[in-house]
């Protein structure tokens, strides 16, 4: 059984991003996996050491630097990576409508069997891809999975969803999009990363496999209202007193 | 083909899809429907259920006709549980038949599962999260809040889900709507097999619609100590419980509570912040709350800087004594 994984590489979610009219400023800013994409390689790599699933393939699309985010991946246990490389920016111009055409595309090329991915990229929070894949390929989706169990080639999945937990499952292929609390990334240790180095990488330019949509424009990006906060209330008494004549709350 | 071209012909019109578990029609569809209005486009609203009764017996004793002019009610089995595949069939099915220009659903975890399924057969890419419409700007924020884009869309059929907590609902004044369509679920083909849900059983009200929310972080300690906010919850009334990634992720509180970003975004109108420094990521979930308190240790705490108002001291002292002077002026 073949797994690919889809990884992203955005701004490390530690950094507190400048705002400029035309979106985030990327200058030197530093940049890590995608932390749900990080989660996704992980599940791949525990269903291989299970014997599950024989080999994983992670992708990204993006410029040269997206390699580190493969590399990442190489070092956590993927046995090779695809590289689906553009110049657009990542977090505006390449929208999940274009990563899931992208993705179908390599899905019909190389046969896998299943396709992990986070549930959403910290930059554009769309949390769509997975979906869309799915809708494309026409194949069974789970979303949100916490736990994933793979016996026969079924897949039961239990989900987070609003009020609790579900459990579905289905026949794969199929496409599972985790959350957070599916299990938590190990170190890539050293010689693991020195091994990653020489795992093969293949190279695509996008406009091999397309065209990007672009059906959405981003015309503008801006700071939300800053909040202000800070009074400090000297105790209980004075804070009820508050709410009651200033906010009117009860 | 001509029939087709014919009926949608000059006609842009709206499907909301309506939230509802249990029988009962969602506060959030309420708050979208406000949202779908600003489209400016005749309404239609849409069930699916296994039985859809008491929920159409609410919309047409609670939404009037200007807002919504049809309700179309898909009534089938499998949406006892409805999962991906089949609901992004029927909204297939029933674009195709009416010709909605627009498809407007909440950001509830169902929606989240099915729009962008149904969508990509459109070739359309959706816009979630939105918070606010400015003609025909959407605006959304990306980042984990950290900023707003405006995005504009040329897709023939656009896919939209609205933030409920960033809209009003509905006057329930006038005529209420009484077109009520039942629709043929046509593709019933099941790829994904609901196994069972596993639900937290609470007395306490959603945190996406809840009035007052209290939420606790790590310096609770322990879901134990939790009980200590259900205590000033029950004193508020119609207040929820919530949690920071943290606490959640210690094991004090359940997965569904955590408030940010990547959990439930919430707007109350008090959120009273227990032991929670404010990660960026928290501070996305909650910052759009009308009234802010924190009661928090540290004076450094990033959480200060967006209260309205913070205490500084120990929680475990504020807490009980807030409760019970709660209690004095409920009473």
């Amino acid at each position: 059984m073949k797994v690919l994984v889809a990884v992203k590489r955005v701004v490390d979610s530690g950094i507190k991003v400048r705002v400029k009219p035309d979106g985030i400023d990327l200058q030197g800013v530093k940049m890590t996996i995608n932390p749900f994409c990080e989660i996704a390689v992980e599940e791949a790599v525990r269903l291989k050491e299970k014997k599950l699933i024989a080999e994983i393939v992670a992708v990204t699309i993006g410029p040269k630097q997206g390699a580190e985010s493969l590399r990442h991946a190489l070092a956590l246990g993927a046995d090779k990576a695809i590289h689906v490389t553009t110049e657009a920016r990542i977090d505006q111009a390449v929208q999940p409508l274009d990563v899931a055409n992208i993705l179908a595309k390599l899905v019909e090329r190389d046969n896998y069997n299943l396709v992990l991915m986070g549930k959403q990229s910290i930059d554009d929070d769309f949390n769509q891809t997975g979906q869309m894949l799915a809708g494309l390929l026409d194949w069974p989706q789970a979303t949100f999975a916490s736990n994933i169990q793979i016996t026969d080639g079924i897949a039961q999945v239990i989900r987070e969803i609003d009020g609790g937990l579900q459990t579905v499952k289905f026949k794969l292929p199929g496409v599972i999009t985790c959350d957070l609390r599916l299990n938590q990334p190990r170190f890539a240790s050293v010689p693991n990363i020195m091994k990653a180095k020489s795992k093969p990488l293949e190279t695509i330019p996008l406009d091999k496999l397309g065209k990007l949509h672009n059906s959405i424009q981003i015309t503008k990006t801006e700071a939300p209202a800053i909040r202000k906060g800070g009074a400090i209330v000297e105790n209980v008494d004075v804070l009820i007193q508050k709410l009651r004549n200033e906010a009117k709350l009860f | 083909m001509l029939m087709n071209h014919l009926r949608n012909c000059g006609k842009f019109s709206t499907l909301v899809f309506a939230d509802h578990s249990s029988g009962k029609l969602s506060k959030s569809t309420l708050k979208i429907l406000n949202a779908a209005k600003l489209l400016n486009q005749q309404i239609s609203l849409l069930v699916a259920s296994n039985d859809a009764s008491s929920v159409v017996d609410q919309i047409k004793s609670s939404i009037p006709s200007n807002v919504v002019h049809q309700v179309l009610v898909a009534q089938h089995d499998s949406f006892k549980a409805p999962q991906a595949d089949l609901l992004g069939n029927l909204v297939k099915q029933l674009i195709d038949q009416h010709g909605f220009t627009n498809f407007v659903t909440s950001t509830s975890t169902i929606a989240k599962d099915f729009l962008p399924r149904v969508a990509v057969k459109y070739a359309a890419q959706p816009i979630t999260d939105v918070i606010a419409i400015n003609n025909d700007v959407f605006l959304r924020p990306v980042y984990a809040g950290n900023a707003i884009a405006q995005v504009k869309s040329n897709d023939k059929v656009k896919f939209i889900s609205f933030r409920p907590t960033n809209f009003e609902e509905i006057q329930q004044t006038g005529d209420k709507v009484s077109n009520i369509v039942q629709v043929k679920v046509e593709n019933t083909k099941q790829l994904i097999e609901h196994v069972s849900d596993e639900l937290v059983q609470s007395d306490k009200p959603e945190l996406t619609t809840a009035k007052f929310i209290v939420s606790g972080g790590r310096a609770l300690g322990s879901k134990e100590n939790f009980k200590i906010l259900d205590e000033l919850a029950n004193a508020l009334g119609n207040t929820a419980i919530g949690a920071s990634r943290a606490a959640v992720d210690a094991g004090y509180a359940a997965n569904d509570q955590q408030v940010g970003q990547t959990g439930k975004v919430v707007a109350p109108e008090l959120y009273i912040a227990v032991g929670i420094s404010g990660a960026i990521q928290h501070l996305a979930g909650m910052k759009d709350s009308k009234v802010i308190v924190a009661i928090n240790k540290d004076q450094e705490a990033p959480i200060v800087s967006v209260a309205d108002y913070t205490i500084v001291d120990d929680l475990f002292k504020v807490v009980p004594e807030l409760t019970k002077k709660i209690k004095e002026i409920k009473q």
